[in-house]
């Protein structure tokens, strides 16, 4: 079967080379110390950072997309989400249906309002979880979550990871999660890929 | 149209002014002295060198001094702008962004000037080519930089939002587009302003100059509402373009954003 994100020696002056393959509907989690590359790892699949190697998406290589075309596909999602506008809705794509948008917020456990809400007034776990659906809005085939779940509370934990594992089975996507959390390493399940100084460590693979 | 020569001794009247200030200065331990008088002596040797060369230029209007004066001229307004930014791109990019920009605007507007408006003849004519190229310098360098300081500064410290809006799909000119925006009009905000107090507020330089030396007030005027009108294209071409040209210069042909292409920048 064709792989879904191929990554073959991807390098950065501080990360790598990282192979990596993830199939249709597959999460494999990332953990490793702080500072072992987690985050870079993430930002160089997405094409943010300087890097080198080889990344396909459905076969397809990444230079051949445009980098806004990549990233809609290969959609980071930062531990730390940026806001630029006044309100929630102006950081989602003008052309998504309200109604959609909607029955995410529900399933993330957020009131029916909160698309008109001030940014200024969000709690970091709202942003977190308004992040992962603005991400969402432009249709990822890959999620790059960086530590998602980091300021929520426990049902809001389980609610952020069913609505990504619902997604992956919806739409064949994969998912790269960085978590710290044990609990949550259980919860999810798969290969967990460890990182230290910026390689994957020999016996990584578990 | 006569012109009141000033003696040696007018002016070493106007200098005792500023010694006594520099001496009240040092009498307040405001700790100015020094560098009042220091500025001063440099206001007399500066402008004394730049009266000769300007003279001796007079003297031997050729096109190829008037051009060597011009370059030169350019050159220092490059660097002055490099030196305004606290943020500036690394290597010949510093120097350049600003230094070509400014050359475009200043130079062609100069150009079309003395060719179309003024038209002396020959059109180069250095008694008018270098006080207008001199005068559209000074005002671009300062868009410029203005221009160029707030857009990297701007770009460094929004650049969780910059690089949020390209993982989300954004364009680099998108991502940037608000940064860019502001900087642009930072850049042209000093001659807006200019023009719509100028007569009420202040009156400009040339115009007061020309007016001393005799000039009907109304053909001043004139000079000073072209003038104007050229300085304000001429920063504000300068400053749109050397702002986009920065712009795009911070991120790459995979549209990521390059903030590595900028210096440290300077604690002051």
């Amino acid at each position: 079967m064709q792989p879904l994100l191929e990554i073959r020696q991807l390098r950065t002056d501080r990360l790598g080379p990282v192979d990596l393959r993830l199939q249709p509907g597959e999460l494999v989690q990332i953990t490793g110390a702080s500072g072992a590359g987690k985050s870079l790892l993430l930002r160089a699949i997405a094409d943010l950072d300087p890097n080198t190697g080889e990344v396909r998406l459905d076969g397809q290589a990444r230079d051949a997309l445009t980098p806004p075309q990549w990233r809609r596909q290969v959609a980071y999602v930062p531990a730390e989400t940026a806001w630029w506008g006044d309100r929630v809705d102006e950081h989602l794509p003008a052309d998504w249906a309200r109604d959609d948008a909607e029955a995410f917020l529900e399933r993330l456990g957020l009131e029916h309002g909160a698309l008109d809400w001030e940014v200024e007034r969000l709690s970091s776990g709202e942003k977190q979880r308004l992040g992962l659906l603005r991400a969402l809005a432009t249709g990822p085939r890959v999620l790059l979550l960086d530590e998602p779940t980091a300021n929520l509370d426990e049902e809001n934990t389980r609610r952020f990871e069913r609505l990504v594992r619902a997604w992956m089975a919806e739409r064949e996507a994969a998912a790269l999660w960085v978590t710290h959390d044990t609990q949550q390493r259980d919860r999810l399940g798969g290969r967990i890929l460890t990182l230290s100084d910026g390689r994957p460590e020999g016996t990584s693979w578990t | 149209m006569d012109l009141i020569r000033l003696s040696p001794f007018d002016l070493a009247l106007a200098a005792v002014l500023v010694v006594l200030l520099a001496g009240v200065t040092m009498w307040a331990r405001m700790g100015v002295g020094r560098t009042l008088l220091i500025a001063a002596a440099r206001t007399v040797i500066q402008l004394l060198l730049v009266g000769l060369v300007l003279q001796t230029l007079f003297d031997h209007a050729h096109l190829g001094w008037v051009t060597l004066m011009a370059v030169v001229m350019l050159a220092v307004a490059g660097y002055e702008v490099m030196a305004r930014q606290q943020r500036r791109f690394a290597g010949m990019w510093g120097y350049g962004i600003g230094a070509v920009t400014m050359f475009v605007s200043s130079f062609a507007i100069t150009v079309l000037a003395l060719t179309t408006m003024v038209g002396p003849s020959p059109w180069w004519e250095p008694q008018y080519a270098i006080p207008l190229l001199g005068m559209l310098l000074g005002n671009t360098m300062t868009g410029i930089a203005l221009g160029l300081d707030r857009l990297t500064q701007n770009v460094w410290r929004e650049r969780r939002t910059i690089e949020g809006r390209l993982a989300l799909g954004a364009s680099w000119s998108e991502a940037v587009t608000t940064m860019r925006r502001e900087a642009a009009r930072s850049g042209l905000m000093p001659t807006i302003n200019a023009m719509a107090a100028a007569g009420i507020v202040s009156l400009p330089g040339m115009m007061t100059g020309q007016i001393l030396a005799g000039a009907p007030p109304v053909e001043a005027v004139k000079y000073q509402i072209l003038i104007m009108f050229l300085i304000a294209a001429g920063t504000g071409f300068g400053a749109i373009g050397a702002v986009w040209f920065a712009s795009s210069r911070l991120f790459d042909h995979r549209q990521r954003l390059r903030l590595d292409r900028l210096k440290p920048g300077r604690h002051t």
